[in-house]
């Protein structure tokens, strides 16, 4: 059986760069179907371009993404964006946008000159502001609001793309602890409900937790995938981030918990 | 939000407020030109009854051949110019990202000029060769801006600096232009490069006339609503399906070719594609490029400001390019203080 089968999304044999520089060389990488893939690994180990290459944002050097069987940069670009939602890692609000407007903006690829806004349009935009909690924040103003409802907000949009494959690059980055379980928890509600979503996670325990499938990546290339058990390993941590430490089990969860070893203990 | 639609699942969204702004300059500009039919610079004035008369062919035939030769050209000439600068402008403005990123302040205009200057001084050409630098001179201008700042993408505070950079330049070549000119062809010249609809004939119409019948779609149709995903950033509007660099190439190729061809007909009035757009803006309270609404404020903007033009000193007409750039100046000031504040710039 194809090594890649069950996996809507692969990239084979990628070398990624930006100019001259080659961030990745020869990545082979599958997101298996229906699972939460959460990609960890140091400050620019390529993360963002990997996940760029993959959303076809960043044109492979050599080798190719397929979606569904099919190079990704000789789809037609709104019917990749009917299959596959990215949020990069930084997006810009346009000055003076609501959220109901930012939202409805996700409705771009369904849409078109003659089908501006359909009832399924608005439908869509509703139940995506509605399930991320920013409904109540629908005619606010964008800029106005906290660092945790705008990042709701951005992810309502890419919700409203209806993509059965969600890409998100950091989505709990700058927000609280409680606003980023919020927004994990979120992930996890889209994911049961049968998407895939594929995120880039900073915070080890959370990936742990989170994951079906966790990728860690190093200086371009793939360490290590597969299940967070399997993967999460003190020796692993420390060969990808340079970090001793301990790995206990969640006694929340029972899925692995990184303890980084001590350099400096606070005598008692 | 509002929404038309037809039981066969066709549908058009349109915010009420933004279609209140754009009628109501559409109002004001051919109020504006009516007016300027009617009373042109003060002399010989007919009556809105006697305009119209003339207007649909009947009338007496001095009163048609002022009306129709005379005054018509050039509220045509006014009316259309300032659509395609404020759409020009508001394209512009929209993809970089930025109120500076106007074709007033990118050097676009000043192309314009070199290209005339060039037809007039050099060439000693008449007013289908000035016409013909002015769009010569826009679009290589556009490409030379366009191949200094494309670097892996266009990216919006580069393209300003180096735009900057350029104007600066064609301020100087303009300069060395004028002094090769003969004094008649230098006061030609001048008066082109302030800006003036006086004397504009059906001639100076046309051109600009088809252009925009064919930019307008391009713009309008083709281009706005992925205008409108270009503001959330690159990625953002690739996320979403917008074809990036083709949409971009195509917008600004439609607005440097919308201003230079307004920049031939009626000279590089200025600031009308910096203010349109941002006035358009702050009315219609709307995110996105307000393209519609712009270009009926930028009609409406270019006509009333020769009105003025016209009748601020009587027996002593002004051209238009003077009340725009008196404006436009004093606007670029506020907006500059008011922009820096904010960090946005
Ligand atoms: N647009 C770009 N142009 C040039 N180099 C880039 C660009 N984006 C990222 N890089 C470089 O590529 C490397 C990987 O970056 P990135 O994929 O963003 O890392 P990560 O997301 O894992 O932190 C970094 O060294 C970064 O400097
Ligand atoms: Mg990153």
């Amino acid at each position: 059986m194809d090594a890649t089968a069950g996996t809507r999304l692969h990239g084979d044999g990628l070398t990624l760069g930006y100019d001259q520089r080659t961030i990745a060389r020869d990545l082979d990488v599958a997101v298996p179907d229906e699972s939460f893939t959460v990609i960890v690994g140091p400050n620019a180990c390529g993360k963002s371009t990997l996940l760029r290459a993959l959303s076809r944002m960043l044109k492979p050097a050599a080798g190719s993404v397929l979606l569904d069987g099919s190079d990704i940069h000789r789809l037609p670009p709104k019917q990749v964006a009917r299959t596959l939602g990215l949020l990069p890692q930084a997006s810009v609000a346009p000055d003076g946008i609501t959220v109901a407007d930012l939202v409805a903006r996700g409705r771009y690829p369904h849409q078109g000159v003659l089908r501006q806004w359909s009832r399924t349009d608005e439908r869509v935009v509703s139940e995506s502001m509605a399930s991320t909690g920013v409904a109540e924040l629908a005619d606010r103003f964008v800029a106005e609001l906290s660092g945790g409802q705008r990042q709701r907000v951005w992810i309502a949009m890419a919700l409203a793309q209806q993509t059965p494959l969600l890409l998100l690059d950091e989505p709990t980055t700058y927000l609280d602890i409680a606003h980023q379980i919020e927004v994990l928890d979120l992930c996890a509600g889209l994911h049961a409900e049968g998407r895939t979503v594929v995120a880039v996670l900073h915070d080890l325990n959370h990936a742990a937790r989170y994951a079906t499938h966790l990728i860690a990546m190093r200086d371009g290339e793939i360490v290590a995938e597969g299940e967070p058990a399997e993967v999460m390993t003190a020796e692993r941590v420390e060969e990808v981030f340079q970090l001793p430490c301990t790995v206990i089990d969640d006694p929340e969860s029972g899925t692995p918990l990184v303890v980084p070893a001590a350099r400096h203990r606070v005598r008692a | 939000m509002s929404v038309l639609r037809t039981s066969g699942g066709l549908s058009v969204a349109y915010r009420p407020r933004a279609l209140a702004v754009g009628s109501g300059c559409l109002l004001l500009a051919l109020l504006g030109a009516l007016f300027t039919l009617a009373s042109g610079g003060g002399d010989y004035p007919l009556s809105v009854d006697q305009v119209l008369s003339t207007l649909i062919g009947q009338g007496n035939p001095a009163d048609a051949f002022i009306v129709r030769e005379v005054r018509l050209p050039r509220v045509a000439t006014g009316l259309l110019v300032g659509a395609a600068l404020a759409l020009g402008g508001a394209v512009f403005q929209s993809v970089v990202r930025n109120p500076l990123g106007s074709p007033d302040i990118l050097g676009f205009t000043q192309g314009s000029a070199a290209g005339a200057l060039v037809a007039i001084a050099l060439l000693g050409g008449g007013s289908l060769a000035l016409a013909s630098g002015a769009i010569l001179g826009g679009v290589g201008t556009g490409l030379l801006i366009y191949a200094l700042s494309w670097r892996q993408g266009l990216h919006g505070y580069r393209l300003v600096l180096i735009g900057i950079g350029v104007t600066a330049i064609l301020t100087g070549v303009n300069g060395y232009l004028l002094t090769r000119a003969q004094i008649s062809e230098a006061a030609r010249a001048v008066l082109w490069l302030t800006g003036s609809l006086d004397g504009r004939g059906w001639e100076d119409v046309l051109p600009l006339l088809c252009a925009m019948v064919v930019l307008l779609p391009v713009v309008l149709l083709g281009c706005a609503r992925a205008l409108h995903m270009l503001e959330m950033g690159d990625d953002t509007a690739y996320a979403l399906g917008v074809r990036v660099d083709r949409v971009r190439l195509a917008a600004l190729a439609a607005a440097v070719l919308l201003v230079s061809f307004g920049a031939a007909a009626a000279g590089p009035v200025a600031f009308v594609a910096l203010v349109a757009p941002q006035l358009a803006r702050r009315l219609t309270k709307a995110p996105g490029p307000n393209l519609l609404p712009a270009a009926c404020l930028g009609s409406a903007l270019l006509v009333l400001a020769d009105l003025v033009a016209q009748r601020a000193f009587t027996g002593h007409e002004l051209p238009v390019g003077v009340i725009t750039g008196v404006l436009g100046g004093g606007y670029l000031v506020w907006l500059l203080a008011t922009e820096r504040r904010a960090g946005r710039i």
